[in-house]
C-alpha cells in the first residue's frame, strides 16, 4: 500500500542489479471495492523472459491484477515490485508496455500519430521515433494504413495498433490483457507469433487471456485465479501431468454418471463424458463400471491433460 | 516536450481535428459581420429635425450596445468552455483512452494540467481574436472604440478559464454531460445571484446583495463579467452612473467601479484552488 503513494514520484533509474529480480512479485496483493473483493491477498512471481499466463473466469479479478500492477489502481493491502521496482514508480513505465483489454486511441489521430505519441511519452530519444513506429507497425501489420485516421480503423486494427504501441522501446516486460478479443484467426495467429517474437528476445510477457488453447501454447508459466486468489500456478509441465480420459457413451442416467465421479471430475456433455485426471491405468476399471451400470461405450480416448481439462477441474474443486 | 505541454498539444490539436476552432471563427465572422452592418446602422439614425444624432450620443448608444454584444461572446465562451471542460477527463477515462496514456511515465497531475492549459490557449485565443475582431468592425462602423480594451479581453478570457476550471474538475469524477450541465447552470446560477445582489444593492438591503457578494465568490464569472462591462463604458457614461447613486448600481448591464483587487487576488487563488482539487480529485480516481 504504502508503494502506491509513490505514484506521483520520477524514480532514478532501477539499480542494475536489478536485472537480476523476477519481472513481477506480488505479495498479499489485494483490492476491495466497497464490500467487493476483487482481489483476496495475490502473491505469485513471474520470472524474467518468460511468457506467463493469467486465467480465471469473468469477475476472477485479472483485468484488476493488471491494472494494480501499472499503478491505475490502489491496492487495499498488500505489496508488488515490476523490474525490481516498487508498482507506480514512473521510471519503471519507461521499460513496459501494455495492451488494455479496453483499447481505444485517438480517433482523430492517425496510427503514426498515436504511435508517435506513446514514443514522447515513454519517452523515446527522438531519433529513434522513426524506426519504432515503423517496425511496430510492420510487426503488426498496419503498414499500409499507417497514415490512416484511427477512427477508420475497425476494432480488430484498433488492437493491432493497440499491441505496436505496447511494443515500442523494446520493453522488458508487455501486459497484454485479452489480446486477441477482435482478431479473427488470422489476426491470432499473428499475435501468437508476436508473443513468441517477444519472448525470443527475453521480454516478459503478462498474458491475461481467456483463450486457453492460446495460452496453452504460448505460456512458459501459468497461474490460475478465481474469486480474487490464486488457485493453482506452475510451469505448463506441472500443471498438466495427469491424463484426461474422454468417453462415448450411450445409455446412462444421471445417476449412473454421479456414482463415476468416482474415478474423479468428470465434465458431462451428454453422451460425451470427459474425465479431466485420470491415471491411464485405471481406464480398464472405467469402462467395466460403465458396462456394469447399463452404458453402451462407443470410444475411449485417453490423452494428455490440456488446459481446458485442468481449468475446468480447478474451478471445479473451488466450488466444492 | 515535457508531459504537460505533450497532453496541451494533443488538447489543442482535438478540437483542431474535431473542427470546433473553424466552427468557432466561422460563426464569430458571421457575427462580426452582422453586427458591423448594426452597429453602421447607429450612425443613420436622425432626430426629429433630420440632423445626424451628435459623435457623443452614438458612442454611447454604441457603447450599450457592445456591452450587449460581449454579452453575447462571453456566453458562447462559457458555454463551449463548459462543454468542451465536461467530458475532458471523464470520457477519456469511460472509453479506456486514459489507460494506455497512464501506464507510460505521465504523472496524472500533468494529465489535468495539460488539458487545462491546452483548452486555456484556445480559450485566450479566442477572447482577443474575437474581441479584436469586434472592436475593429464597431470602430469601423462608428469610430468608437471602448476605454480599457485589453482589461476586457483579460475579464472575457478569465471567465472562459473559470468555467473550464470547473468542467475539467467535474470532468475528474462525473460523465461529461453531467459536468458540462452543472457548470453551464452554475455559470448561469452566478450571472442570476448578481443580478439579485444588484437588486439588493437598489433596495438597499443587505441581505440581498450578500446573494450577490457570496455568489461572485463561489463562482466569480459574474464578477469577471462586471469588470468587462467595466472596461466597455466610455468616462461619460460611468459620469452619468455615478451621480445616479444606488439605482445605477442596480444594472446588470452597467458598472460603476471596477473589480476590487481583493476580488482579483481572490480569483487568482480560487484557480489554483479548483486546479489543486482537480489534481487530487483525479489523482485518487480509480480507473
Amino acid at each position: 500500500m504504502a508503494d502506491v503513494k509513490k505514484e506521483e514520484t520520477r524514480t532514478a533509474p532501477a539499480p542494475a542489479g536489478a536485472a537480476g529480480t523476477p519481472a513481477i512479485k506480488t505479495v498479499n496483493l489485494s483490492k476491495r471495492f466497497g464490500r467487493t473483493v476483487a482481489l483476496a491477498g495475490l502473491s505469485m512471481t513471474v520470472p524474467r523472459g518468460e511468457v506467463f499466463g493469467f486465467l480465471g473466469p469473468n469477475g476472477a479479478g485479472k483485468t484488476t491484477s493488471v491494472k494494480l500492477l501499472l499503478g491505475l489502481l490502489k491496492p487495499t493491502s498488500g505489496e508488488a515490485w515490476l523490474l525490481g521496482r516498487p508498482i507506480g514508480d514512473l521510471n519503471t513505465r519507461r521499460r513496459i508496455g501494455y495492451l488494455p483489454e479496453l483499447f481505444r486511441y485517438q480517433g482523430w489521430l492517425s496510427a503514426r500519430e498515436v504511435l508517435a505519441l506513446h514514443c514522447e511519452l515513454a519517452p523515446l530519444p527522438r531519433s529513434s521515433w522513426n524506426d519504432e513506429i515503423t517496425s511496430a507497425l510492420d510487426t503488426v501489420g498496419l503498414t499500409d494504413r499507417a497514415n490512416d485516421r484511427v477512427s477508420t480503423f475497425s476494432k480488430g486494427m484498433q488492437q493491432r495498433l493497440g499491441l505496436a504501441a505496447a511494443l515500442l522501446g523494446e520493453p522488458e516486460l508487455v501486459f497484454l490483457d485479452e489480446p486477441t478479443s477482435a482478431l479473427d484467426p488470422v489476426g491470432r495467429h499473428d499475435v501468437r507469433e508476436i508473443i513468441r517474437g517477444l519472448a525470443s528476445r527475453g521480454t516478459a510477457v503478462f498474458l491475461n487471456s481467456h483463450l486457453l488453447s492460446e495460452v496453452e501454447q504460448l505460456c512458459d508459466r501459468v497461474a490460475v485465479v478465481d474469486h480474487g486468489r490464486v488457485i493453482a500456478s506452475g510451469t505448463m509441465d506441472e500443471l498438466l501431468s495427469g491424463t484426461a480420459v474422454k468417453v462415448r457413451v450411450e445409455g446412462l442416467d444421471a445417476a449412473a454418471k454421479a456414482t463415476l465421479s468416482s474415478f474423479g471430475d468428470l465434465d458431462d456433455e451428454g453422451d460425451q463424458i470427459t474425465f479431466t485426471r485420470l491415471e491411464a491405468e485405471r481406464v480398464p476399471e472405467l469402462v467395466s463400471a460403465i458396462v456394469a451400470l447399463g452404458g453402451r461405450v462407443f470410444e475411449v480416448a485417453p490423452r494428455h491433460q490440456t488446459l481446458e481439462d485442468r481449468f475446468l477441474q480447478l474451478l471445479d474443486e473451488e466450488e466444492k | 516536450m515535457p508531459p504537460v505541454l505533450v497532453i496541451a498539444r494533443l488538447t489543442v490539436q482535438e478540437t483542431s481535428r474535431r473542427r470546433l476552432i473553424l466552427a468557432l471563427i466561422i460563426l464569430t465572422l458571421i457575427v462580426v459581420g452582422f453586427s458591423a452592418w448594426g452597429f453602421n446602422k447607429i450612425t443613420t439614425v436622425t432626430r426629429s429635425d433630420g440632423t445626424p444624432l451628435p459623435a457623443q450620443q452614438v458612442a454611447l448608444i454604441t457603447s450599450q450596445l457592445l456591452i450587449v454584444v460581449t454579452f453575447m461572446y462571453s456566453g458562447v465562451l462559457a458555454l463551449s468552455a463548459a462543454v468542451v471542460a465536461g467530458p475532458l477527463i471523464s470520457s477519456e477515462v469511460e472509453s479506456g483512452m486514459l489507460l494506455s496514456m497512464l501506464a507510460r511515465p505521465l504523472r496524472r497531475s500533468e494529465v489535468v494540467i495539460g488539458k487545462w492549459l491546452g483548452l486555456a490557449v484556445l480559450i485566450a485565443f479566442y477572447a482577443a481574436g474575437s474581441a479584436f475582431l469586434e472592436l475593429v468592425a464597431v470602430d469601423w462602423a462608428t469610430g468608437y472604440l471602448p476605454p480599457h480594451p485589453v482589461q476586457l479581453v483579460l475579464y472575457v478570457g478569465a471567465e472562459g478559464l473559470v468555467l473550464l476550471s470547473l468542467g475539467l474538475l467535474l470532468s475528474t469524477r462525473l460523465s461529461g454531460i453531467t459536468g458540462g450541465v452543472i457548470a453551464l447552470v452554475a455559470w448561469l446560477m452566478g450571472w442570476i445571484a448578481g443580478v439579485v445582489g444588484d437588486i439588493g444593492t437598489g433596495l438597499q438591503n443587505q441581505a440581498i446583495e450578500n446573494v450577490g457578494v457570496i455568489s461572485h465568490l463561489v463562482l466569480p464569472t459574474d464578477g469577471l463579467w462586471r469588470g468587462a462591462i467595466y472596461a466597455l463604458e466610455p468616462d461619460a457614461f460611468l459620469a452619468t452612473l455615478r451621480a445616479a447613486g444606488t439605482v445605477a448600481r442596480a444594472n446588470p448591464f452597467a458598472q460603476v467601479d471596477p473589480p476590487p483587487t481583493s476580488f482579483l487576488a481572490w480569483v487568482a487563488l480560487w484557480f489554483a484552488i479548483v486546479l489543486a482539487l482537480s489534481i487530487w480529485s483525479f489523482r485518487t480516481r480509480e480507473i
